[in-house]
C-alpha cells in the first residue's frame, strides 16, 4: 500500500489492463470535414459509410472515431462509431453502423445521407482497445460489434502478419452476419438462433494447450450482455482478467 | 473547446431544435431514457459485499479502511439528479444511495494541507484522477443502491464512487478506495486520450478539449 507521494501511485488492486498506444491528443481535438465517397449496405440492419478525410492522421485496428452531424439552426447530435477499415494511408476510412430504430445518427445515416454529403469526425480516439499487431489476439464479436475486430483482421491480412489471430462472430442469422463473405480461415461463425450463443466449446480449442507462445490479448466486443457472457467464458476458460479488453456499446 | 464551429449536414433536421434542447442536456449530449449503457472496459468482477472494503490513504491524517458493514453504520446520504457519460448519453433524475464521501474524508481525520488531488481506484485496477475539490464539499458519494435497490455489479455494485457532476468515468465502479496525493496522476482513461478533468458543461471528453 503507498502511504506516500512519492512515486506514482500503484493501487493495491489487481488488473488495470494498460492502454497499447500512446493517443495523438491533436487528432483527437479537431473536428474534420468526412466526405461521403461511398455507401454499401452490409446486411438488412447495417451500412458501410466510405469517408474521405483528408488530414486523417491515422489509426490502429480497433480504435474509434466520434461523428457528429449538425442541424440548420445549430443543433448538434454526436455518436462514437468504431473504424472498420485497416490503416492504410488513403485518406479514406470506413464505419459500419447498425440502424439503430428510432436512432438519430444511425437514422440519418442510414435513410437520408447520400453519396457527396458532408459530416464531421474527430478521431481516432483512445488507446484502450487499439490492436497493433505485436500479440496474438483473440477476437470475440457479436452484431456489430465486429467492426472493430475486422479492422484488426484486415489490418493482418493487408500487412501479411503472422502473428496469430482468430476470430470468433456471432450473429443471429446469416442474413445477420455483417462481412459475411470477407471471413477467412481465422473466423468460426456462431448463428445463434440455429446453434444457440457462444459457448465454452467455441473458445476450448484456443485455450489452454490451444494458445500461442505468450498467450492471447483478447478482445471482446458487444452488446453488454454478450461482452458479459464472453469475457465470463474467457476466464472461465483461464484467460487471464488483465489481458481481456472489452468495448460495449451504449 | 473544438477547433471550429459545426458544419450545418445536408438534410439532417435530428430529434429536437437548438432552441427547445433540454436545458439540462450539456452539449453534445442526448437523453438516453430509461436506457442505463454500460461501458466498463475489464471483466465485472464478482465481488461479494462481504469482502468489499474502502480504503481512504495517502495525505490524511488518519488513513484507514472500512469493512461493508463499518460503512453502512455511516450517517446516509443519497444523490438524486443527472448523469452524463462520455460515449454522450445522459441520464435524467437518477437516484442512488450510500454515503458522502465527505464522511470518509472527515472519518481519515480529513485531507493533510498539501493534498490537492486524489486517485480513485477501483478492486480491479481501474483508476480515476480528480481534484480534491471535485469529491469534496457534498460533491461525490460511495453509493450501494439505485432506486432503491442494491447496486448491480455491471454498473458497479457491490459500491461504487459518484461524482455526478463530471463525466461518468471519473464515477469509479467496484471502488476500493481513495489515495490522497499531493499532485495529479493520469488514470485509466485519462492515460488512454482522455481529459484529465471531464467537466461535462465544458465538453472536456478528450485531452486537449
Amino acid at each position: 500500500m503507498t502511504e506516500t507521494t512519492s512515486g506514482a501511485f500503484v493501487p493495491p488492486t489487481a488488473f488495470a489492463v494498460p492502454g497499447r498506444i500512446a493517443v495523438n491528443e491533436q487528432a483527437a481535438a479537431r473536428w474534420q470535414q468526412g466526405l461521403i465517397t461511398e455507401i454499401r449496405q452490409e446486411t438488412h440492419a447495417a451500412a458501410t459509410f466510405r469517408l474521405k478525410v483528408p488530414d486523417w492522421q491515422g489509426h490502429l485496428p480497433g480504435q474509434h472515431l466520434m461523428l457528429r452531424l449538425t442541424a440548420p439552426d445549430g443543433y448538434v447530435a454526436q455518436r462514437h462509431y468504431s473504424l472498420a477499415s485497416a490503416p492504410d494511408g488513403s485518406g479514406e476510412i470506413e464505419l459500419t453502423l447498425d440502424h439503430v430504430p428510432g436512432g438519430e445518427v444511425s437514422g440519418h445515416l442510414h435513410t437520408v445521407a447520400r453519396v457527396g454529403d458532408t459530416v464531421e469526425v474527430r478521431g481516432p480516439l483512445s488507446g484502450f482497445f487499439a490492436w497493433p499487431g505485436d500479440r496474438p489476439a483473440l477476437l470475440l464479436g457479436a452484431g456489430s460489434g465486429v467492426v472493430p475486430l475486422m479492422s484488426m483482421v484486415r489490418h493482418h491480412r493487408r500487412a501479411g502478419l503472422t502473428v496469430p489471430l482468430r476470430l470468433i462472430v456471432s450473429a443471429r442469422t446469416r442474413a445477420d452476419l455483417i462481412y459475411a463473405d470477407e471471413y477467412g480461415a481465422e473466423t468460426e461463425v456462431v448463428l445463434t438462433r440455429a446453434e444457440g450463443r457462444l459457448t465454452a466449446r467455441h473458445l476450448a480449442p484456443h485455450l489452454g494447450a490451444g494458445q500461442p507462445d505468450g498467450g492471447w490479448e483478447a478482445y471482446v466486443c458487444g452488446s453488454n450482455g454478450f461482452a458479459e457472457h464472453a469475457s465470463r467464458l474467457l476466464v472461465e476458460g483461464g484467460q487471464p482478467v488483465d489481458r481481456i479488453r472489452i468495448e460495449r456499446f451504449g | 473547446m473544438t477547433a471550429h464551429d459545426p458544419v450545418p449536414t445536408r438534410g439532417f433536421t435530428g430529434r429536437a431544435r437548438a432552441a427547445d434542447r433540454d436545458p439540462r442536456l450539456p452539449p453534445g449530449q442526448y437523453d438516453a431514457r430509461d436506457t442505463w449503457p454500460v461501458l466498463s472496459a475489464e471483466v465485472t468482477p464478482r465481488l461479494d459485499a462481504a469482502d468489499w472494503t474502502l480504503r481512504v490513504g495517502g495525505l490524511v491524517a488518519r488513513p484507514r479502511t472500512w469493512t461493508w458493514a463499518e460503512a453502512h453504520a455511516l450517517p446516509p446520504s443519497r444523490y438524486a439528479g443527472d448523469i452524463h457519460c462520455v460515449t454522450s448519453w445522459s441520464k435524467f433524475g437518477v437516484r442512488f444511495g450510500g454515503v458522502s464521501l465527505d464522511t470518509f474524508l472527515a472519518g481519515a481525520g480529513g485531507p493533510l494541507p498539501a493534498a490537492t488531488h486524489v486517485v480513485a481506484y477501483a478492486h480491479t485496477g481501474y483508476t480515476a484522477n480528480l481534484p480534491l475539490a471535485d469529491v469534496t464539499g457534498g460533491r461525490a458519494w460511495i453509493v450501494w443502491e439505485y432506486d432503491g435497490e442494491p447496486l448491480p455489479p455491471e454498473h458497479g455494485g457491490p459500491a461504487r464512487l459518484i461524482v455526478p457532476h463530471l463525466y461518468f468515468w471519473k464515477s469509479v465502479k467496484w471502488v476500493a478506495g481513495l489515495e490522497l496525493l499531493d499532485h495529479d496522476e493520469p488514470g485509466f482513461w485519462e492515460k488512454n486520450g482522455y481529459h484529465h478533468r471531464g467537466d461535462p458543461w465544458r465538453e472536456e471528453r478528450y485531452a486537449g478539449d
